[in-house]
């Protein structure tokens, strides 16, 4: 008795843990089955099908490699846009701060249909044609904001004495900037960079708005669930998903044996 | 190591700075002599490392000139003024190595083949084998030593060290101002030190400059400055003073006579920093450690010619080689006085009456019109 | 050497660099000028546009003009405020149980992990590297009729508690309103547990050691010092839940029926499938207000100014 109370927090959050991966797990199992109609909901059989042809349905790779595109572009994007204006934020003065302020916070505290929505009437009334340009700025739009926050912490963080040291050993502006305040901010904007990405690729809503007929990855897999869901979903979202998996904990593995190595014999 | 150019003092000319209405540093004077080491002591705040940075050309000046040697410096970003600096906690670049970032001076003004200056830098500072840890796998030391050879390696023409030994522990500092202090010694280049702390001033600098309030206080060799301040500041920050407040009764020939209570005291007159006019207000002044104390019963014994008074101790405290004592007198309350622990006299315990006397020669004398307390060390308390 | 005070007026008052701080002074209103433009024309004033387009009447053939018609929010109020309330009761629910399942994990992960943190992380996170509407449509398979996790339920007696609270219909849980929840709870978790995290990994361990040297049981400890002290996690993390649940429509649109609608569902169809531009742009606006009031009014009695 006394064992499970003090291991509550345990059960509790272990139970939580496989509520988050429980269906990771079952994408991953239905990416082997066969089934018997369009629909990949009930098991049927053992299969490696899907696995020896990821592109076997029409237009699934062709939306993935489009929303790959998207993301790379809207983050490239986003990360310049919100990492110049994190810099203005934290190392200079200039008016309007709260102003300024407030319009990067908002796209983070409102309800991602409501910006969908504005954004096609802007469009709309505008009569822009619907496709990859509209995606992309909205896209470049939703994640400058959440740039901004991850380069700002990391510049908020950094000694502005680094700064006058390196003026102080001969480096100017744009030495400075390069040498210096580049590097040390970099792994900022490397986090803000990952998550513009993740969200851009991920993005459905926005997307689902000012898309016009252009099937991004997020857009195919909606119409598929109307339609029907073809198996090499479910093999590209474990790909992905192994995939991401391998990469972060080969940087852990990497981390780990510098610092093994960087410590005094 | 420095190629010593004639007339390479750093000079202030007329230099002050404000911040909106707080004025950082009043217009002043000041030439640091070439291949000195020059200490600015005070107090936080009281606009030592404003100088500092505005010498870095990190700071612009709101009126002045800055020269090194005859050279107008003023107009110079940081990075085209041959001064470097070692920054408080040092501000090593994290993403550079040990060996990057003892070169990062000599990289920036294109010298590509540095790893030979870099090896002797880095031997100088006793660091060869930390040339590839990263600064946050070093101690405090270490770390200080990195910034002082990342800096010295450009050979400026003067170095400036804001508060360098700060961040280290007490041991480990009194080590680094021994060691700053060969280096210095080794290539002869004009330090100058910023510090709060008036021993680790007097330990290392040839000359110290005294600031409070954006001022210079006083300006002088160490023990010059301890034994003769010129303002209440002075006496109490740099060491321990007792101050007293006394009437001048008599201003003839050499000796000034003052009386303070019922005691009747002696001072030459050359080392009082005022004009003492008879019937006026002095404040005369004595360290701890000249003066002498005698058991109240052996008051006979003390020679003629001494300044003396009675007192009662008030506390006592023995730290191994002194014994430091409170002493509660009608002439001032709270007189400081340090014996040494030669002979112990077991009947100087908190209670017991004494007769505190010492030499004449070591008093000075201070105008009456200045705060007595300036300068004391008070605990702030910072929320 | 001599140090004088400087006579009032000391020699030639240097000019400061003036030329170079004019530039100087600009440098951050370049630097903001991209980003900034690009959030205005691209968020700000697509508002305004959706303001206007929410007085406009006309139809799709005929075109729209602004009229001043405010009746189309009374109208669009009179008749979806069901999907409303549905709206905010889903994500609240969402939001709660968030915070019950997601505290319990990141309380783990910060002080009962030891060399198990990172990799719990990266568990925490990995799901996201699979699109969420993949991972959606998954939850179908979990909650179908018939599968195991119904039938353990019905069998407990679950199900029968749910249904006759109204959250369940029968015997089944896909397409009823607790599967929408559990949607919107699953997808939304991660942004609760990882502020949560970042406030409890601040926490000194010490403290809770320090409570109970004060005679503070482990109960008390929690309650007065470590809940206390995740307070700005709890509050960015339940608006983080809330704001986008609100707003969702994927999980009622895959996991509900049409009796388990939100007001996302309604604007999506209105402003793609019916055109009925003015009604949508009404009720994104009205979703947009109310939700800027209750988390104005939130953080306000949270006392939490600096968020993200």
């Amino acid at each position: 008795m006394r064992w499970i109370r003090h291991h509550l927090v345990v059960l509790a959050g272990l139970i939580t843990l496989a509520y988050l991966i429980l269906p990771n797990i079952v994408v991953m199992v239905f990416s082997f089955n066969k089934p018997a109609g369009r629909f990949n909901y009930s098991w049927q059989e053992f299969s490696t099908d899907a696995w020896k042809d990821p592109c076997g349905v029409a237009d699934v790779c062709g939306s993935l490699v489009l929303s790959l595109q998207i993301a790379l572009w809207a983050t490239i994007g986003a990360t310049v846009l919100g990492s110049m204006i994190a810099f203005a934020l934290v190392r200079y003065r200039f008016r309007a701060r709260g102003a300024i302020n407030s319009l990067i916070f908002l796209p983070m505290a409102m309800p991602e249909v409501v910006m969908a929505a504005s954004l096609l009437t802007l469009f709309l009334n505008l009569g822009a044609e619907l496709g990859f340009w509209t995606i992309l700025i909205a896209h470049t739009m939703f994640c400058l904001s959440f740039v901004v926050v991850a380069v700002k912490a990391r510049v908020l963080s950094m000694d502005p004495r680094l700064e006058e040291a390196a003026r102080d050993l001969y480096a100017g502006p744009v030495q400075t900037f390069v040498r210096v305040t580049l590097p040390i901010a970099a792994p900022g904007i490397a986090a803000g960079a990952m998550l513009a990405f993740a969200l851009s690729f991920d993005d459905f809503i926005i997307t689902n708005f000012n898309s016009g007929n252009t099937v991004t990855f997020p857009m195919f897999v909606w119409g598929s669930a109307q339609r029907g869901t073809p198996v090499q979903i479910n093999v590209i979202g474990t790909a992905m998903f192994v995939i991401a998996v391998l990469i972060v904990l080969f940087a852990q593995f990497i981390s780990n044996r510098r610092k093994k190595t960087a410590l005094p014999k | 190591m420095t190629e010593k150019t004639e007339g390479g003092d750093v000079r202030l000319s007329g230099i002050s700075k404000t911040y909106g209405s707080f004025t950082a540093v009043h217009p002043l004077e000041l030439t640091v002599p070439q291949g000195s080491f020059f200490a600015l002591l005070g107090a936080s705040g009281c606009g030592k490392t404003t100088t500092l940075r505005m010498i870095a050309g990190l700071e612009d000046p709101t009126t002045g000139t800055v020269f090194l040697g005859d050279k107008d410096v003023t107009g110079l970003p940081p990075h085209k003024r041959p001064v470097n600096t070692v920054f408080q906690s040092y501000a090593l670049f994290p993403h550079l190595d040990v060996y990057e970032n003892v070169a990062f001076g000599l990289r920036r003004r294109g010298v590509t083949s540095v790893k030979k200056q870099v090896g002797e830098m880095l031997d100088l500072v006793e660091l060869g084998d930390f040339a590839n840890r990263k600064p946050h796998q070093l101690s405090g030391g270490q770390q200080q030593r990195v910034a002082v050879a990342r800096a010295l390696i450009n050979h400026p023409q003067v170095l400036l060290l804001d508060e360098p030994l700060g961040a280290l522990d007490l041991k480990l500092r009194r080590q680094m101002q021994l060691e700053l202090k060969r280096i210095q010694t080794e290539v002869g280049i004009t330090f100058v030190h910023v510090t709060h702390d008036q021993e680790e001033a007097m330990t290392m600098a040839d000359r110290v400059a005294v600031m409070n309030g954006g001022r210079v206080e006083q300006l002088g060799a160490p023990a010059d400055l301890y034994e003769n301040p010129q303002t209440t500041f002075v006496a109490n920050f740099l060491g321990t003073s007792n101050l007293i407040e006394a009437e001048v009764v008599e201003n003839s020939g050499g000796d000034v006579v003052v009386t303070a209570a019922d005691a009747k005291l002696r001072l030459p007159a050359e080392r009082c920093a005022t004009q003492p006019r008879t019937g006026g207000k002095l404040l005369v002044g004595v360290r701890p450690e000249k003066i002498s104390l005698a058991h109240a019963d052996d008051a006979g014994t003390i020679a003629e010619g001494r300044n003396r008074f009675t007192g009662k101790i008030a506390d006592s405290s023995f730290i191994g080689v002194s014994t430091q004592y409170v002493i509660d007198s009608p002439v001032c309350p709270e007189l400081e006085v340090y014996v040494q622990n030669i002979e112990r006299d077991s009947r100087l315990v908190p209670g017991a009456e004494v007769v505190l006397h010492w030499n004449p020669e070591h008093t000075f004398g201070l105008d009456a019109a200045q705060d007595i307390d300036a300068g004391v060390e008070t605990v702030e308390e910072t929320p | 050497m001599t140090v004088t005070e400087a006579p009032p007026a000391p020699g030639p008052v240097e000019p400061v660099v003036h030329k170079q701080s004019v530039r100087r002074k600009l440098v951050p209103y370049w630097l903001l000028l991209p980003g900034i433009l690009w959030l205005v024309v691209f968020f700000a004033l697509p508002m305004v546009y959706q303001a206007s387009t929410s007085v406009q009447t006309g139809s799709l053939e005929e075109g729209f003009s602004v009229t001043w018609h405010f009746q189309t929010y009374w109208d669009a109020l009179t008749e979806y405020y069901p999907q409303f309330l549905r709206s905010v009761l889903y994500a609240g629910t969402a939001t709660i149980l968030c915070l019950l399942l997601g505290y319990p994990l990141a309380y783990l992960i910060a002080f009962r992990a030891g060399r198990w943190r990172n990799l719990l992380l990266v568990v925490v996170i990995a799901p996201f590297f699979t699109s969420f509407l993949i991972r959606t449509l998954a939850w179908k398979t979990i909650l179908a009729d018939g599968g195991p996790v119904v039938d353990v339920l019905g069998s407990v007696g679950f199900l029968d508690v749910t249904s006759w609270l109204g959250m369940t219909e029968g015997n089944r849980l896909l397409a009823t309103p607790l599967a929408v929840v559990c949607g919107l709870t699953y997808n939304f978790l991660p942004f609760m547990i990882l502020p949560l995290y970042t406030s409890l990994e601040r926490i000194d361990p010490r403290l809770h050691e320090a409570a109970g040297d004060l005679y503070a049981k482990p109960s008390t400890i929690f309650r007065k010092v470590t809940f206390p002290l995740s307070m700005p996690g709890v509050v960015s993390g339940t608006l983080l839940t809330f704001i986008p649940a609100s707003g969702d429509y994927v999980n009622a649109e895959l996991l509900g029926s049409t009796d388990t609608k939100m007001v996302g569902n309604v604007i999506q169809s209105q402003f793609l499938r019916v055109l009925d531009y003015p009604t949508a742009a009404a009720l994104s606006f009205i979703l947009m207000a109310v939700v800027l009031i209750m988390v104005t009014v939130y953080i306000r009695r949270a006392g939490t100014e600096d968020l993200v």
